[in-house]
């Protein structure tokens, strides 16, 4: 979990200056990241974690902060296992 | 006259397989001999004409060549031939590696690359790891720009410029390599400003090719023919939107095309593709934001068609994170729809342009 969020921290900072947000922060409202991001987010998600993003996934709730990437993670790869 | 009705009636531009990439092999392809072997190689024939017709064309060309990779620059600058060619691959490695990593450079669909070598074991190899490559024997070469995938439907101004945007593009590439920086401080250094306004009738041979060529980044597949597309200008139940791009490195040309069909109520987006060279750069987020503040402004809902097949994905998540939601399907196509409520400003990396 605590690994997964650096791990995602990490990703970002290939975008933003500043990393230093709380988890619980919405990313996109805040102005911090765009849709583009949202995209580069998923096939980062797919290609690292071996995770299938459906079309049903791709929702703004999956992605808003970064508890909720790290949440749909940990479903994603539970109902993969 | 509805639109079906008018679709019936004009013919459509076949989607048969035109080539976008000629990748050409060079001892006893490009030119007589081995280099290798004999410094004072000399030029098939035709050859030049050849490429350059085919560059006229808009059609983009590169090398896969088993030699020395200075030795064979020098060469080809000599013939004066160099500057044809994008991402030239000239090592050791396999031709079918080489063409991939041509393919990977161009961000092109691998189904519309051509291969001509004068060996069959290199043909072969192509064709097997890389089934979708046209390969053509060297001999061939003379009747080459007779045949008909070498033949594009039209030869636009952007067509004759492809191979220049590409090479801008390469600079570009070199640029985004060098800078550790986040993204969007990276895309505001190109300085981007992108146009958007109604078609017109010199934008329609574009908005055909851009139909024909784009399968990547396309919301519906659908291809439209000039005659369509030119009556949707004058429609007054259709906008036909064109966007173009330019960065301080030059101009990327017309880069999207968008159809939407104005009803009372609602607008509905039949169409929206971008040219696959802008994917990196967020243009179809803002394009999509533009339709988003227009129809609000008009006090209409919006929907857009989408036909999901099996490389358009990055258009639905487009769709998808500029909060467009699935809302039922008709004829096979998903209606998605937008409530129009939180659309963002546009990236501050961008200076739009409505025309």
């Amino acid at each position: 979990m605590e690994n997964n969020n650096a791990k995602i921290r990490e990703f970002m900072g290939q975008f933003i200056s500043n990393v230093d947000f709380a988890d619980d922060e919405d990313i996109f409202a805040s102005g911090l990241v765009n849709s583009l991001f949202a995209m580069q987010l998923v096939l980062f998600l797919e290609k690292d974690y071996g995770i299938t993003v459906e079309n049903e996934d791709l929702d703004y709730d999956n992605f808003r902060t970064l508890n909720a990437i790290v949440d749909f993670i940990e479903r994603k790869t539970k109902a993969a296992a | 006259m509805t639109t079906e009705t008018l679709a019936a009636k004009v013919e459509k531009p076949a989607k048969e397989k035109k080539i976008k990439c000629v990748v050409w092999d060079l001892d006893n392809t490009v030119w007589d001999g081995v280099l290798l072997e004999d410094g004072n190689v000399t030029l098939r024939p035709n050859i030049v004409e050849i490429i350059q017709t085919l560059d006229k064309r808009g059609i983009l060309q590169s090398v896969a060549s088993k030699n020395e990779h200075q030795h064979a620059m020098a060469k080809l600058e000599e013939f004066g031939l160099a500057e044809y060619f994008l991402y030239p691959q000239i090592n050791w490695n396999s031709k079918a590696a080489s063409i991939d990593t041509i393919v990977k450079k161009l961000n092109i669909g691998v189904d519309t690359f051509a291969f001509i070598d004068d060996q069959p074991f290199e043909r072969e190899e192509v064709n097997y790891s890389l089934p979708d490559v046209l390969c053509i024997d060297a001999l061939q070469t003379p009747e080459l720009l007779a045949m008909p995938e070498m033949n594009p439907r039209f030869i636009t101004e952007d067509s004759a410029k492809r191979r220049a945007m590409y090479m801008s593009d390469m600079q570009r590439q070199q640029l985004e390599d060098d800078f550790t920086g986040p993204k969007d401080e990276f895309l505001a250094t190109l300085q981007m400003t992108l146009s958007i306004g109604p078609a017109q009738v010199e934008d329609l041979q574009r908005a055909e090719e851009l139909t024909v060529r784009t399968n990547q980044l396309n919301t519906s597949g659908k291809t439209y023919s000039y005659d369509e597309l030119d009556f949707f200008r004058q429609s007054d139940q259709h906008l036909l939107l064109m966007a173009g791009l330019d960065d301080k490195y030059g101009t990327y040309g017309k880069i999207g095309l968008t159809l939407i069909e104005c009803m009372p109520d609602v607008w509905r987006v039949k169409l929206l593709l971008m040219s696959c060279r802008v994917m990196s750069r967020g243009v179809g987020s803002v394009l999509i934001n533009h339709l988003r503040n227009e129809a609000k402004r008009n006090g209409v809902r919006l929907q857009a068609e989408f036909l999901s097949n099996d490389r358009n994905r990055m258009m639905y998540m487009t769709y998808k994170f500029a909060n467009f939601k699935e809302v039922g399907e008709e004829d096979g196509l998903s209606i998605l729809e937008n409530d129009l409520s939180n659309i963002p400003p546009h990236p501050s990396y961008l200076t739009l342009n409505l025309l």
